[in-house]
């Protein structure tokens, strides 16, 4: 009789830990928007996160199945240490040895963005793999040969049953699980942050480096999301070969602008400019010193002098290296399993 | 005596008052059957095979005819309408099944005249993704610019200057600056639909493919073949508002 309650007992404690367990799987995920971050564009309306829902979009991301021969994964050329972009690669590099047109983009705080890509073209966080996943150069593959690969495989089926209570397994689920995974990266723990929120210092040199930034760079680097998400020429060409923004907007007034990039975790993610050009923090700053190109577009903000002495250039590149999160660039949550 | 002529006018007044109620109020849903009939001018639309002519006297041939029609709208000789709601169909020449759909659940009723949209509403070409014939596996989505090919077209000439005298035509757009949404509508005058819950009407359109290119403007596959949005698709859009659909006839 003892060892029957004993085993019941203990049947139950087993059972009601499990239960726990799966509960906090199914769990919402709460969001946490950093202090002093603006309210997140993507509401995850309809597509609360849950941790299933996170690991299956996770998986998704890491695996390589998704592109058209099996070589390419979305990981590959998204690199957590480097942000989720990809490291001295100008443009990535796809499917069949096909390197793309544009600096792959970093990764992180995408929730707060109203559009995605140098060019602003993809308006919803859930569609942006869309591009990457179907682009001759990228992934190259075709959404109904991603769906009979995911339903032929076993994992995928338990996957997404976990994450949807649901079999079936659809393009608007895996677009979704994608986005609870990306949507939930966010980088906002780097040395700069720990400043604002006075558990750390800058140096004399960050100090100045900030100063010269603010008063040179912020207007369109804009805090705390380092980007005002506008769409600028920066004079890189007298002519762009790369339209950028007008391929959208099919208006000449947007011929060779581009979107303003984040400068969070700048330091790791080269190289920089939508094409990868200059390779190293030094040249983007000689770059907007020295070498201004008056395109038709170029952004009256870049038409005076900036006056980067190259003293007050280490300054603000000392600065910028204080973007870098340590925390987001080595959590494991984001890392392949 | 009295008395029975008493019952026989209130039975009168009665049977009149229900006979009037049945006339005014047409209660209950029904279903309406849509039939899609693509052309080419006065030819059916015959795939990969056949042999057009456009007004410029170019030849050409389709192999592929596609588009989506949405936010179906029913009027009623009263002038109240009804949205239907979740709407959308996606009519493919090179699927069959695609091209007689329905709408269910619909308020039985009159109707006197139907409009909808050639493509997607703006609202649904940046929602996130979506399923069932809005599914972007469904080759209808633009990957690399967010939004719905409202009305795709592909096909040849020997006119088209593009690459193996291709023609592709990609019409769409539902920005600020490119808004490729348009929307027709039909009097069913002096006809009426006529949708009840033992009668499911059906109705007849036709959709011409070659109104995509003549119209507001007639246009040359010299000058054009090759279309992915964009401004252009404008000058497609505005000719196939005016001349691609039209009904052809309902069966009550």
């Amino acid at each position: 009789m003892k060892k029957i309650t004993t085993f019941l007992i203990v049947g139950c404690i087993i059972f009601l830990i499990s239960c726990a367990k799966d509960k906090d799987l199914n769990k919402f995920l709460s969001i946490e928007i950093p202090a002093g971050f603006p309210q997140p564009v993507y509401q995850f309306t309809n597509n609360q996160p849950t941790q299933k829902g996170f690991d299956l979009g996770r998986m998704l991301f890491y695996d390589q199945g998704l592109s058209k021969d099996g070589t390419v994964s979305c990981g590959d050329c998204h690199q957590q240490f480097a942000g989720f972009g990809n490291l001295d690669h100008a443009t990535s590099h796809g499917v069949d040895n096909c390197f793309g047109k544009r600096n792959a983009p970093v990764l992180f705080n995408l929730t707060f963005k109203d559009n995605f890509f140098l060019d602003g073209g993809v308006t919803n966080l859930e569609l942006a793999p869309l591009n990457a996943m179907t682009d001759p150069c990228e992934m190259a593959n075709d959404l109904n040969k991603i769906l009979v690969y995911l339903k032929s495989k076993p994992e995928y089926q338990q996957a997404f049953q976990k994450a949807f209570d649901s079999d079936e397994i659809t393009s608007q689920k895996m677009f979704r699980a994608l986005a609870q995974f990306q949507g939930m990266m966010i980088s906002a723990d780097s040395k700069y942050d720990q400043v604002k929120a006075k558990t750390a210092q800058f140096t004399d040199q960050e100090l100045r480096g900030y100063q010269l930034f603010s008063a040179k760079c912020a207007s369109c680097h804009k805090e705390p999301l380092f980007s005002d998400n506008s769409f600028r020429n920066n004079g890189l060409d007298i002519t762009s070969l790369d339209l950028g923004r007008s391929t959208i907007t099919s208006l000449a007034s947007d011929d060779g602008k581009f979107k303003v990039p984040t400068l969070r975790n700048v330091e790791v993610s080269r190289p920089y400019m939508h094409d990868g050009r200059f390779k190293t923090l030094e040249q983007v700053l000689d770059h907007y010193q020295n070498n201004i190109k008056p395109n038709k577009n170029l952004d009256p903000l870049l038409k005076q002098d900036l006056a980067l002495t190259d003293t007050y250039k280490a300054d603000i590149i000392a600065f910028l290296k204080t973007l870098t999160d340590l925390t987001f660039l080595k959590n494991p949550k984001y890392s392949e399993e | 005596m009295k008395k029975l002529l008493l019952m026989v006018a209130i039975a009168a007044v009665a049977f009149m008052s229900c006979k009037k109620e049945d006339a005014g109020e047409i209660t209950g849903s029904g279903t309406l059957n849509f039939e899609f009939e693509n052309v080419v001018g006065n030819q059916p639309l015959v795939l990969t095979t056949q042999n057009y002519t456009n007004t410029k006297g170019e030849s050409y041939k389709v192999d592929m005819f596609k588009y989506y029609v949405s936010n179906i709208q029913l009027l009623k000789a009263d002038g109240s309408i009804y949205n239907v709601p979740e709407s959308y169909f996606l009519i493919d020449q090179s699927d069959a099944s695609t091209l007689k759909p329905s709408l269910s659940n619909l308020p039985a009723g009159d109707y006197t005249k139907i409009s909808y949209t050639i493509g997607v509403d703006s609202a649904r070409n940046f929602a996130g993704a979506q399923t069932g014939v809005l599914a972007p596996e469904k080759a209808m989505f633009w990957s690399w610019n967010s939004g719905y090919v409202f009305v795709k077209m592909e096909g040849t000439s020997p006119t088209s200057t593009a690459a193996n005298h291709n023609l592709i035509f990609h019409i769409g757009g539902a920005s600020a600056t490119v808004n490729a949404i348009r929307k027709v509508s039909f009097n069913i005058d002096p006809n009426i639909l006529r949708i009840r819950t033992d009668k499911s009407p059906i109705i007849h359109f036709k959709a011409d493919v070659a109104a995509m290119f003549n119209g507001k403007q007639n246009i040359s596959f010299a000058t054009y073949n090759s279309m992915h949005g964009g401004l252009p698709a404008l000058i497609i859009a505005d000719n196939y508002a005016q001349g691609m659909f039209s009904l052809d006839h309902i069966h009550n």
